[in-house]
């Protein structure tokens, strides 16, 4: 049993070597018991091998995992109670639905009748008691998805992994699988650990998110942190969409940095971030949504006037690209809040318009 | 909706009943007119006249003779028997060791691989008749490998059993032994080509769900390559059941196979229709359980 305090799942400088290339470098990080915590990066970040370390498919050159207080080291995958739910579901095509979602219970020492109750409980769980019978060739994608983690979920891991889990669905049924991923794992109260490259898969499904690079950990925290305060270029890069301009400190004031931005013609005023020093070259970084777009000169600070170079209408927000005097150009999401179209909006092309942003919106990087 | 629009072309000028119709026009003519010859054959009577064979006449249209004795006479019921149980064997040490290769086969690097799949291949450059040559000089009396065989032997049993050479040559043994050499590629072959489909995350998946690697292998590997076993299984059977030239070179001839019957009926006993009914029931036995097989094969097909 775990010590008090004692993470439920650790992981403790873990690195690993394919030959000469290091695919995961120093990662340590702790997982609650109960939450979805995803690995988030792009393709080569290290986050598969990652999981198959966590699975046993791979060891760890150097470091330790630690699964309630035990020590994995050495522990082959199945003796170990994690289970993986595969990107490509790697569902056994000779086997019917239950015979799948059954196969985990093979080894487990339980009557047979115990054993046939847990599977209809699993098929019960993700819907799927019609197709009980059925071959995975004969039923839908999102059926199989089901089946797939159905087969993971019988065994009562206390660990489940889930490679790219909605990457083969379509948007639609990603979004309704996204919930019911959401609701299972509320009902199992197993704990997740889920792969993916989607920022948006990983912001709505998870508790935390270790957003990835290269084979390191970048910043880990929950999706409102990771968004809100990225802590490096890459994280708000990797996370929604960002526009980002080189900067100058010029003064550190009481909770505040007046920076120089050439880019936008002037200073800005941005919120303080520990750890910086006056006449340092720093990156200023702000969100599209959190830039704002008027006719009239705005009050405070930090408004710049440009000129509507491009906008695009999305029906319930619209874009427009703005062009500064300095040749920089800035994207500003409007949220067409009042009905009237083409008519309501707040500025045209070419329109002469101010944009401006809160003190407390621009995120001010140490790069 | 159906095929894109080079197909659509080929349907229209009809290339693609050509192509599929060629290889029927060849069966027909080299494979079911022949066989039916065959079987006119086998209903003939055996006469002193060239070509030693008649229908109708002074002899009965149809006579059934040939098959009454194919079936009755023991000579060829051993011979069915000794043909069918050393093409069993050799099928299934075939799949014993041609089945640890296929799998090492599709676990190797690429590189590699084509290098011992080429190996497989290799022998089919010499001639099959001087490979057979090979083996009846490995295993005479006087070879280094009866001597080394024979040594191991005697160093194993107890005295009493000791030998001057082992008895390879002219016996059962001997014509499993070369089928097993001779035919080991066409097992080889079909069950890469099966196990190499696979899809390496089931195993990994079996194995995340608590398998062994030997469960692995029962559980997952071993049921979807039956196609492979079956396949390479038909393809050592089938030639080696009739094999005529083996049997011949290195067999016991006191206990003649069925391929060696129905030469030797041919030519030195001058029996046509008793060699065509002898050639017709081997093949009613091989294909027989062929087409049960696929019958049920194309019955699991549709319930899928």
């Amino acid at each position: 049993m775990a010590a008090a305090g004692e993470p439920f799942l650790r992981i403790e400088n873990i690195s690993k070597f394919f030959g000469p290339f290091q695919a995961v470098k120093d990662v340590s990080l702790n997982v609650a018991k109960g939450e979805i915590f995803s690995l988030l990066g792009g393709s080569g970040c290290g986050k598969t091998t990652l999981l198959r370390m966590l699975a046993g498919f791979e060891e760890p050159t150097s470091g330790k995992i630690f699964l309630d207080g035990r020590d994995m080291t050495g522990v082959a995958p199945w003796d170990r109670p994690v289970h993986m739910m595969f990107q490509s579901y790697a569902l056994f095509p000779h086997m019917s639905v239950e015979k799948n979602i059954g196969y985990g219970l093979k080894h487990e020492k339980m009557s047979a009748q115990k054993k046939a109750s847990r599977v209809r409980e699993m098929l019960e769980l993700v819907q799927l008691v019609p197709y009980a019978t059925r071959k995975p060739h004969q039923i839908s994608g999102g059926q199989r998805q089901r089946v797939a983690l159905a087969r993971a979920l019988a065994r009562q891991p206390k660990l489940l992994l889930l490679d790219e889990p909605l990457a083969a669905l379509d948007k639609k049924l990603r979004e309704r699988t996204q919930f019911e991923l959401m609701s299972i794992q509320q009902r199992t109260g197993v704990t997740f650990i889920v792969v993916t490259h989607d920022q948006e898969e990983a912001m709505t499904l998870s508790d935390r998110i270790a957003v990835m690079d290269k084979g390191e950990v970048k910043q880990i925290g929950s999706p409102g942190e990771v968004y809100e305060f990225p802590n490096s270029k890459f994280v708000a890069d990797f996370i929604g969409s960002i526009t980002s301009f080189p900067a100058t400190i010029l003064e550190r004031q009481t909770g505040q940095l007046r920076l120089s931005v050439p880019a936008l013609g002037g200073e800005v005023m941005a919120r303080d971030v520990p750890g910086l020093s006056e006449g340092q070259e720093a990156t200023l970084a702000i969100r599209p949504e959190k830039l704002l777009i008027s006719k009239d000169r705005p009050e405070g600070a930090n408004a710049f006037q440009g000129t509507v170079k491009d906008l695009a209408y999305f029906g319930k927000d619209s874009l427009y690209r703005v062009i500064l005097p300095s040749g920089v150009l800035v994207q500003a999401h409007a949220v067409n809040a009042t009905r009237g179209g083409e008519a309501a909006r707040v500025a045209d092309w070419d329109d002469r318009v101010w944009i401006s942003f809160a003190p407390s919106s621009a995120i001010v990087l140490a790069e | 909706m159906e095929g894109n629009r080079l197909s659509r072309w080929f349907d229209r000028k009809g290339w693609s009943d050509l192509l599929i119709g060629a290889p029927y026009v060849w069966l027909l003519l080299f494979f079911l007119l022949p066989f039916l010859i065959v079987v006119a054959m086998s209903l003939g009577t055996k006469t002193p006249t060239a070509p030693p064979i008649s229908f109708g006449g002074d002899y009965p249209l149809f006579n059934f003779q040939g098959y009454v004795r194919a079936v009755t006479d023991t000579l060829y019921f051993r011979a069915f028997i000794t043909s069918l149980v050393s093409a069993g064997i050799a099928t299934l040490l075939c799949l014993l060791i041609g089945y640890p290769m296929a799998l090492g086969l599709t676990r190797v690097s690429k590189s590699w691989r084509n290098i011992l799949l080429m190996l497989v291949i290799l022998p089919f450059w010499t001639s099959f008749l001087l490979r057979v040559y090979a083996w009846m000089g490995l295993m005479g009396r006087s070879s280094w490998f009866n001597a080394g065989i024979t040594k191991i032997w005697n160093a194993i049993v107890p005295a009493g059993w000791a030998v001057d050479f082992m008895p390879m040559m002219h016996s059962n043994f001997a014509v499993v032994l070369v089928m097993v050499y001779t035919y080991l590629p066409f097992m080889i072959l079909p069950l890469y080509a099966s196990l190499e489909r696979l899809d390496p995350t089931l195993d990994e998946a079996a194995l995340d769900l608590g398998s062994r690697p030997w469960q692995v292998f029962l559980d997952v590997t071993l049921p979807q390559s039956i196609p492979g076993i079956v396949a390479g299984g038909m393809l050592v059977f089938i030639p080696a059941a009739g094999e005529l030239v083996i049997p011949t070179l290195v067999g016991d001839a006191s206990s003649p196979m069925i391929g060696r019957v129905i030469s030797d009926q041919f030519s030195s006993a001058r029996d046509w229709p008793m060699a065509s009914a002898i050639a017709v029931v081997l093949l009613v036995l091989m294909v027989g359980p062929a087409m049960i097989y696929s019958h049920f094969q194309a019955k699991a097909e549709g319930s899928k």
